[in-house]
């Protein structure tokens, strides 16, 4: 008897791993809810609030997917996840998403099975220290004890400039941002390195910032972007194009305040097409023809979403730089709605 | 018997396989193994093909590619150069360390506070018992988490001993810095002669365990005890010592010392190591104590009610009655809880210490991401080094245990 039980669970364990693997569009509407992949905790990237809603830049742009799929932007379930564990979550189907910070390298798009879907933030790994340790160059670190995320590419980047630079070092790795801030705070470790973006924003959160500062080096470079899992193109195209909408909007001006008006019809015909009173564009995307008006809706375009999470007049305080639009002397640029 | 009634000559029938009472459980068994064998390959097969599917089919190249990454404390060669099969065996060695020096360290508390646990002394045996209590039932994680912090909070950083205005100092003449990024003590430099007192040194141990079989053989035989406790005590120093200078003082010291942002040179204990040392030792003696509590009840109070009518003091009725006995019903838990102490150290990514699970199935899984590959080979490894401790423990087991003549 409890043999006849092993061998069917063993069959039916066999069975089901034949089946999971339905379109991620349509796992998600049966949901009903969009499982995101978020940082564990990155002020204006993606925390929490106090009250325990999730805030940010990349929290915007998985409200922004589940505004164009499910047409209600709270309709997200975050997962917070280490920069450890998110490759596996993904891959695994514990989440339909990725929106954490997360470099667009080669070996995570061809070999580790995963589809960018477009960067969201042009970054490069920079240093954090103290202003009393009295460095002012990567190139005096010789010998410092440096506080790292593992999992992540800036533990490479890490060892090779120093390694270039024919400096040693004390790694301490560490698996969240948080308890890096501890050790770094309490002197554990000389040297916090991550993503620029990343150091601005922890530092932002410290009681006297101003005793902290950056160190001039950009080490590396970090596009910056959300992914999803390899082999299921039209999800990814979902992803991709709501991102080149928010920044298609910013580009052509239309904001949160103004997409209602917009969308019942414009002069501008590529405006018409991106907000569906024109066109079809929704439709090939296995969306409704208003999807983009509710990703704008949801949060604002681009612009707004980096302005009210991480721009110059929020508490992180970080210029568009490299990350202004294309026709401003930046990178984000985006194909033509068409 | 049975085959002795057998008619000779009555040749073997393939159905005696079933109906034939000698031969029907074989048969049940070897159908169940076959049956079992296909399972196991028709589910590693559906894995692999599933894998193939998705673009991922085993491989394990990857351990020969560059990791990339660095580890903090290495006791082989290793540079960010090195490959990913190197990152593993540091992890192991790592591994096999902080499990080695936990076992030793919770042996010692474990037996110490077992045996105080019993002692007649009220306010000792409560006192163990608080402690017992207490780190039993805290789940390790916590406990490695704690002692990390206590040791990142309350320490001073290295620069806090600089300066003419230090607020921190170095213990045991200027040779031990406490610091927030561990301990730096110093380190031994062997130069030209220091062979000699090495194995002069060695030598003067095996003369040791010579001299205790030579003390007991001559008790057996006339009766006399000798004071072998300080005798042993003098041949474990005196001739490595008098070698030591006859030498030239051939083995110096390597102090640590404050430069640039650390100490160097010297020995560094990073605080990850104690840590997860400690807590994992603290937490497994609690166990090991009530093991050792559990063996020396288990022998009868007549043992030593004998042993005392015969004039043996407390001491010696401890050390010659019941603790070998005792031992037969310790090892066994004792062997369970070294293993346990070994596969909690697979905790050390919380405090940052880079073991196996660390690199093997931390950083170069995370990197390379061949996550099965990696889980594969770090659940073998971890099987390896689990019964390999078992097997040592068992060889000492039988070695103890009650010998039926």
């Amino acid at each position: 008897m409890k043999k006849s039980v092993l061998l069917g669970t063993i069959a039916a364990v066999g069975v089901m791993a034949g089946v999971a693997s339905a379109g991620t569009l349509d796992d998600v509407k049966a949901n009903g809810v969009l499982k995101c992949g978020v940082s564990t905790g990155l002020v204006g990237f993606a925390a929490p609030d106090a009250n325990g809603n999730w805030e940010g830049f990349d929290v915007g742009i998985c409200r922004a997917v589940a505004a164009a799929v499910l047409g209600d932007s709270d309709a997200v379930q975050f997962v917070p996840l280490s920069s450890k564990v998110r490759f596996t979550a993904l891959s695994s189907g514990e989440i339909d998403m990725l929106a954490r910070n997360t470099t667009w390298t080669f070996s995570r798009d061809v070999d580790l099975g995963f589809t960018f879907t477009g960067v969201n933030y042009y970054d490069g790994q920079g240093f954090m220290v103290r202003k009393d340790l009295g460095v002012a160059s990567a190139t005096e670190l010789d010998g410092a004890t440096i506080c790292i995320t593992t999992g992540t590419t800036t533990e490479l980047n890490l060892a090779d400039y120093f390694r270039v630079n024919g400096m040693s070092y004390e790694p301490v790795p560490i698996e969240t941002n948080a308890e890096a801030q501890q050790q770094y705070l309490s002197g554990a470790c000389d040297v916090f390195t991550t993503d620029a973006s990343a150091l601005a924003a922890t530092r932002a959160t410290f009681e006297n910032p101003d005793e902290h500062m950056l160190l001039p080096e950009i080490v590396s470079k970090e596009p910056l972007g959300p992914l999803v899992r390899e082999g299921d193109e039209p999800w990814g195209d979902i992803v991709r194009w709501t991102l080149n909408a928010l920044i298609t909007a910013e580009e052509l001006g239309v904001t949160q305040a103004n997409v209602a008006e917009m969308a019942k019809g414009t002069d501008n015909p590529e405006i018409n097409r991106m907000l569906g009173s024109e066109g079809d564009l929704g439709g090939m995307l296995g969306l409704d023809s208003d999807w983009a008006v509710r990703v704008i809706a949801a949060g604002g375009n681009y612009g707004e979403l980096f302005e009210s999470n991480i721009g110059e007049t929020s508490v992180i305080g970080l210029s568009r730089g490299l990350n202004a639009l294309w026709t401003q002397g930046g990178l984000i640029y985006t194909p033509p709605f068409r | 018997m049975a085959m002795a009634d057998q008619p000779a000559g009555k040749s073997f029938r393939l159905s005696m396989l079933l109906y034939d009472t000698r031969y029907r459980s074989i048969t049940i068994q070897v159908i169940m193994l076959a049956l079992f064998a296909y399972g196991v390959y028709w589910l590693l097969g559906n894995m692999y093909s599933n894998l193939d599917d998705l673009g991922k089919k085993p491989d394990f190249s990857f351990l020969s590619t560059p990791a990339g990454y660095d580890i903090n404390q290495r006791l082989i060669e290793y540079t960010s150069q090195s490959t990913n099969g190197r990152a593993w065996l540091v992890g192991l060695l790592n591994t096999l360390l902080v499990a080695f020096l936990g076992c030793i360290l919770a042996t010692i508390i474990g037996v110490s506070v077992g045996v105080m646990r019993l002692s007649k002394n009220w306010i000792v045996a409560r006192l163990m018992t608080v402690y017992i209590e207490i780190f039993r039932n805290i789940p390790v994680l916590i406990i490695i988490v704690f002692a990390m912090s206590i040791f990142i909070k309350f320490f001073p950083q290295p620069k806090a001993f600089r300066g003419d205005d230090a607020t921190a100092s170095m213990y045991l003449w200027d040779s031990v810095a406490l610091t927030n990024r561990g301990w730096y003590i110093p380190k031994p430099i062997f130069e030209n002669g220091s062979m000699i007192v090495v194995v002069t040194f060695l030598l003067s141990i095996l003369g040791i365990f010579i001299f205790g079989k030579w003390a007991k053989k001559r008790q057996e035989a006339t009766g006399d005890i000798l004071p072998t406790f300080w005798i042993k005590l003098a041949i474990f120093f005196l001739p490595a010592v008098v070698v030591y200078f006859i030498m030239g003082q051939p083995i110096g010291l390597e102090q640590p010392e404050l430069k640039g942002f650390n100490f160097k040179g010297g020995i560094h204990m990073r605080n990850s190591l104690i840590s997860l040392w400690l807590a994992l030792s603290l937490y497994t003696a609690a166990f090991i104590a009530e093991a050792v509590r559990a063996g020396i009840m288990a022998i009868d109070k007549g043992q030593t009610e004998a042993a005392a009518a015969l004039g043996l003091r407390p001491k010696r009725v401890m050390n010659l009655v019941v603790l070998p006995q005792a031992l037969r019903v310790i090892i066994p838990p004792l062997i369970s809880q070294y293993l346990n102490l070994t596969k909690n150290s697979s905790l050390a990514i919380a405090v940052g210490y880079m073991d196996l699970t660390g690199t093997l199935g931390g950083i170069t899984l995370n990197q390379t991401g061949r996550a099965l590959e990696s889980i594969l080979l770090l659940m073998i490894t971890y099987l390896a080094i689990s019964l390999s401790i078992s097997m040592v423990m068992n060889v000492y087991n039988n070695s103890v245990k009650l010998k039926e003549r």
